[in-house]
């Protein structure tokens, strides 16, 4: 078999699995957990072998013409892998907590059978070689989406789906035009190919800014960068696991990974840097950071906290990007996984907590460190993850953005930094206090809202073994980060690669 | 332009074996309507073992024309009629067997179990649909405006009668307005044959491309033929009559209608256009207005409509609008934007097609299954009919023109060749288009997702039914990626200018 079809069978497993799971029943709920889980260990066995085969220098790609001038290509590269190993550790694992936090539930088939295509299209996401084939899968993300946004079907919820779709197939929309402008401007730019952007010459600079902005208003739509970021908020009324993909994975990512390939892989850093437009995602970044922040410090319930956290958290990733340098780009590129990891596994506990004990306003949290030690652990581990303390992933972020601030000539970013991490700290340690050290109704104190004894520990065991593994995960990538294949390591072999002539 | 129609000027008289395949290609279907008419079948299977044989017929066709197009003269009497086989006629014909046989296959289970008209009226249903697949052939086929005229005639007179097979009182209403105005457009149409035959006394197109000249009568007889065509096409602002027609037909009819019926009147007017008037672009520019008037007009009333049937005629309006820009993107532009805007505007002709016959056969199933016709009642249909659901969804993601589907090529090739043409204006339109599309599929969803409804009673839905709209939705979402293959037959056979 050749190599050249093995991004197409990592592809294929994910798609596949979606009409598989729609022929089966609704009741047969083991089948569809046995081909779920095994299509996504399959899938991160896929991975695995493709990151092997790139340290080894192999090259896989795939391509076929759709319409004259416009092609499907599938290729991997060290970015795109990343992208794809986050989505497949992450479907594992929200797999697991969606079978347990759907039991017994109604429309289960259609929930795993769009999460499914949710999935894939991340997959496409990852491996799409130019600009066309991103385009493919980020629209079919938006439509796979929307019935998970809208799964519970009550008025709520489909408002929300509502304007989550005004919001993304606006955004694509103006995306597709984009890509048009830039197939009708240069042709088919596969990514890498950045001396295709550069050969153009002065000329075409203004017309390049503003292709650039185009774009950047199309993806920035899922990246939720202020003033686009309406939907995110109100599509916390999606069940806890669609959540939790949704910002650490699937939407939000897709967005922010959109960016990231359009300087590094389209544009190139040197002619982003050159037409002024890494400022122009600084100022985007820093407001969208403080604001998002500030925001969440208002919210009294806590999943709309963590979704306005998401906000500003995503554009760490846009700010380590656009810091012109080395360090600031292994910031931004290591944040798309550490920040996957630290939100997905407070998503879950934000849904351990709900399901279990029906807590979803902060001050029920009152005590629950008590009544479900493990979930609270998770919890508090993720938290100061995304404050920024050691040794947790999030500190080897903040502390690669601060030198990247100073590589790139502009130490005030470090002190955007300093007040980010002061109102993370703000809004995430209340909650941490409240887990452990105010008395509540496991001390005797009130009643909790809805309790009920899901399994022989503290919750299901399939909602608490995600949980612990992504805040382990978390944990882990913070103190391995030196390791090989750890996604410092990743990023610091990208970073080289992007700025050694 | 007029090598892409495949109109060329050196016709041969056609051999025995080509008027074999072509008597083949247009004859089968009227054969095989009569045999159904009389055999009445009541079950899908027969109908797709025969329905084949169009298609072998066509494949014969293919093969006789061998990589190039054609022009064949036929004599008849005194005259000689001129047939053009080329890869776009090819396609069309192509994709009328497709949709036609879609429909044929939903035909016996829909008439068992949906309709309560006598049998001898159901029995008509098969040699008018016959007749229909032939007169469309001979549409796509034709290469002079006599065999044009007559097969557009036939195919009003045959959608007339279709139309008519309810027998209800607004069915007959409905139908017979249809009568009138499809009579006015042949009136008009006829008044534009008779100025150019007047004036440069030949019918055949090639030959017309080189004998017309430029003139104020030129431009009246032009002007006539389109408002003809136009007005049965559906074109904004001569569209009013669809949604009434489209409720009250059988579903089937109404598939076959929207997918390739107004799609024959576009054809015409387009292919004149192109042969008569191919430098005219103030006015190709006039229909490109009338076309961003259809998108947005199209779609808001669409979105308005209370009736899934409605909602379906309404973005018939809406879709013929993107059409409709291929006018201004084909009429007086350089090669390289006409290369483009010419694949782009037969793919979205085609996507269109199956993509909105495969809507009209969901919807039915969905209608059927409910006994309501109003989008609100399908609160709560994604969890009891999943899949005529589905197939509506995906057949809708054409329609919006989202990837990977057909629409979606389609609408691709069309904004490039607006780009690269400087038209900056029809991308405006396409945009309009895509988002008020989107704003009215959705509602059907975000009706269909409510959980707290009370549940009303439903019939189930035979599974052939669901089947047939199934693939068509599914024909529609992955042709988008494949569609080198469509296009490569476009140009192919005679297709390359």
């Amino acid at each position: 078999m050749s190599q050249a079809w093995l991004p197409v069978i990592a592809l294929a497993a994910s798609l596949l699995v979606v009409p598989v799971i729609f022929a089966l029943p609704e009741r047969a709920w083991r089948a569809r957990a046995v081909v779920n889980l095994g299509a996504a260990l399959f899938k991160l066995l896929m991975v695995i072998v493709m990151v092997f085969g790139l340290y080894q220098g192999r090259d896989y790609s795939f391509r076929f013409t759709v319409v004259e001038g416009a092609s499907f290509l599938l290729q991997v590269d060290a970015m795109g892998l990343m992208f794809a190993g986050l989505s497949a550790l992450l479907w594992l694992a929200t797999t697991a907590y969606a079978i347990g936090y759907l039991e017994d539930s109604p429309n289960r088939k259609r929930f795993f059978g769009f999460f499914g295509l949710c999935i894939a299209s991340t997959v496409g996401i990852a491996l799409a070689g130019n600009l066309f084939t991103f385009l493919l899968f980020y629209e079919m993300l938006t439509l796979s989406t929307y019935p998970l946004v809208v799964h519970r079907g009550h008025p709520a919820a489909l408002r929300a789906g509502t304007i989550y779709l005004r919001y993304t197939l606006t955004g694509g929309l103006v995306l597709l035009l984009g890509v048009v402008a830039m197939h009708v401007l240069v042709g088919d730019v596969s990514f890498g190919q950045r001396e295709m952007l550069a050969d153009l010459g002065p000329d075409a600079h203004p017309m390049l800014i503003v292709l650039f902005v185009v774009l950047l208003m199309g993806l920035g739509v899922k990246a939720a960068l202020v003033p686009l970021h309406g939907w995110l908020p109100r599509a916390m009324v999606a069940p806890a696991p669609v959540s939790a993909l949704l910002h650490a994975v699937a939407v939000v990512k897709a967005g922010a990974f959109g960016i990231v390939r359009l300087v590094y892989d389209v544009y190139g850093i040197g002619l982003s840097h050159e037409l002024g437009l890494l400022s122009l995602l600084t100022g985007i970044a820093v407001v969208t950071i403080l604001y998002g922040s500030v925001r969440a410090l208002s919210q009294q319930e806590l999943k709309p906290r963590l979704a306005f956290s998401t906000v500003s958290q995503v554009s760490y990733i846009i700010l380590g990007i656009s810091l012109f340098g080395p360090f600031g780009t292994i910031a931004g590129l290591s944040h798309l996984l550490h920040q996957g990891l630290m939100k997905v596994t407070l998503f879950y506990c934000a849904g351990n907590y709900a399901e279990e004990l029906g807590i979803h306003r902060i001050d029920e949290l009152d005590g629950a460190g008590r009544r479900m030690p493990m979930t609270s652990l998770a919890f508090t581990v993720a938290a100061l993850g995304m404050i920024g303390m050691p040794p947790v992933a999030g500190f080897i972020t903040k502390w690669y953005l601060g030198m990247g601030a100073l590589q790139s000539g502009m130490p005030w970013v470090i002190v955007v930094l300093v007040a980010s991490s002061l109102l993370n700290a703000a809004y995430f340690l209340p909650i941490v206090h409240r887990l452990w050290f105010r008395p509540g109704p496991a001390h005797g104190r009130g009643r909790w809202p809805e309790e009920r004894n899901l399994g022989r520990f503290e919750t299901s065991t399939w909602l608490l073994l995600p949980t612990a593994a992504t805040a382990m995960f978390s944990l882990a990538t913070g103190l391995l980060a030196g390791v090989a294949f750890s996604p410092l390591d990743l990023a610091i072999f990208m970073a080289n690669g992007e700025y050694r002539p | 332009m007029i090598e892409r129609l495949g109109l060329v000027s050196n016709a041969l008289p056609a051999q025995a074996e080509e008027l074999a395949a072509l008597g083949g290609v247009l004859g089968l279907p009227l054969l095989l309507g009569l045999l159904g008419g009389l055999a009445r079948p009541a079950r899908g299977w027969p109908v797709a073992v025969v329905g084949v044989l169009p298609l072998l017929a066509l494949g014969w066709l293919f093969l006789q024309v061998a990589g190039e197009g054609r022009v064949w003269t036929v004599p008849l009497g005194p005259l000689s009629l001129y047939w053009r086989v080329n890869g776009l006629a090819l396609l069309m014909l192509l994709l009328t067997q497709a949709i036609l046989l879609a429909s044929a296959l939903y035909a016996p289970t829909y008439l068992r179990v949906d309709v309560q008209a006598p049998a001898r009226r159901q029995a008509w249903f098969w040699p008018l649909l016959g007749l229909l697949a032939t007169s469309l052939s001979l549409i796509w086929l034709a290469a002079d405006l006599l065999l044009l005229y007559f097969g557009l005639e036939l195919m009003g007179l045959v959608a007339v009668g279709l139309m008519l097979l309810p027998g209800k009182a607004d069915a007959l209403v409905a139908g017979l307005r249809y009568l009138l105005l499809a009579l006015i457009g042949s009136l008009a149409f006829l008044l534009g044959i008779a100025l150019l035959l007047g004036a440069w006394g030949r019918l055949d197109l090639a030959g017309l491309t080189e004998a017309a000249e430029p003139g104020p009568l030129l431009w009246v007889a032009v002007a006539l033929l389109s408002a003809g065509l136009l007005l049965k096409a559906a074109a904004f602002p001569l569209h009013a009559w669809l949604a009434p027609v489209h409720a009250a037909a059988w579903t089937p009819i109404s598939a076959l209608h929207a997918g390739l019926v107004i799609k024959a009147s576009f054809f015409i007017a387009l292919q004149l256009w192109l042969v008569l008037t191919p430098r005219s672009a103030p006015a190709a520019w006039l229909v490109g207005g009338l076309a961003a008037a259809a998108v947005v007009w199209g779609g808001v009333m669409a979105w308005r409509a209370a009736k899934l049937k409605d909602m379906l005629a309404w973005s018939t309006v809406s879709q013929l609008g993107y059409l409709l820009l291929g006018f201004p993107l084909l009429v007086g532009t350089d090669s390289t934007v006409a290369a483009v805007a010419w694949e782009g505007t037969w793919l979205q002709l085609a996507a269109h097609g199956i993509a909105k016959a495969a809507m009209f056969l969901a919807a039915g199933n969905l209608v059927l299954a409910t006994g309501k016709s109003h989008l609100r009642e399908l609160a709560g249909a994604s969890r009891r009919f999943p899949l005529a659901l589905l197939s509506f969804g995906i057949a809708a993601i054409s329609l919006v023109g989202l990837p990977p589907s057909m629409g979606f090529t389609a609408k691709w090739l069309l904004l490039n060749a607006a780009l690269m043409a400087g038209q900056w204006i029809w991308l405006a339109v396409l945009a309009a288009g895509t988002l008020l599309s989107a704003a009215y599929v959705f509602r059907v969803f975000r009706y269909s997702f409510v959980e707290d409804a009370p549940s009303l009673d439903f019939r189930p839905v035979p599974w052939s039914m669901d089947a047939v709209a199934l693939v068509l939705a599914l024909a529609s979402l992955l042709l988008g990626l494949v569609a080198e293959w469509p296009l490569s037959l476009l140009r192919a056979a005679g297709g390359e200018s």
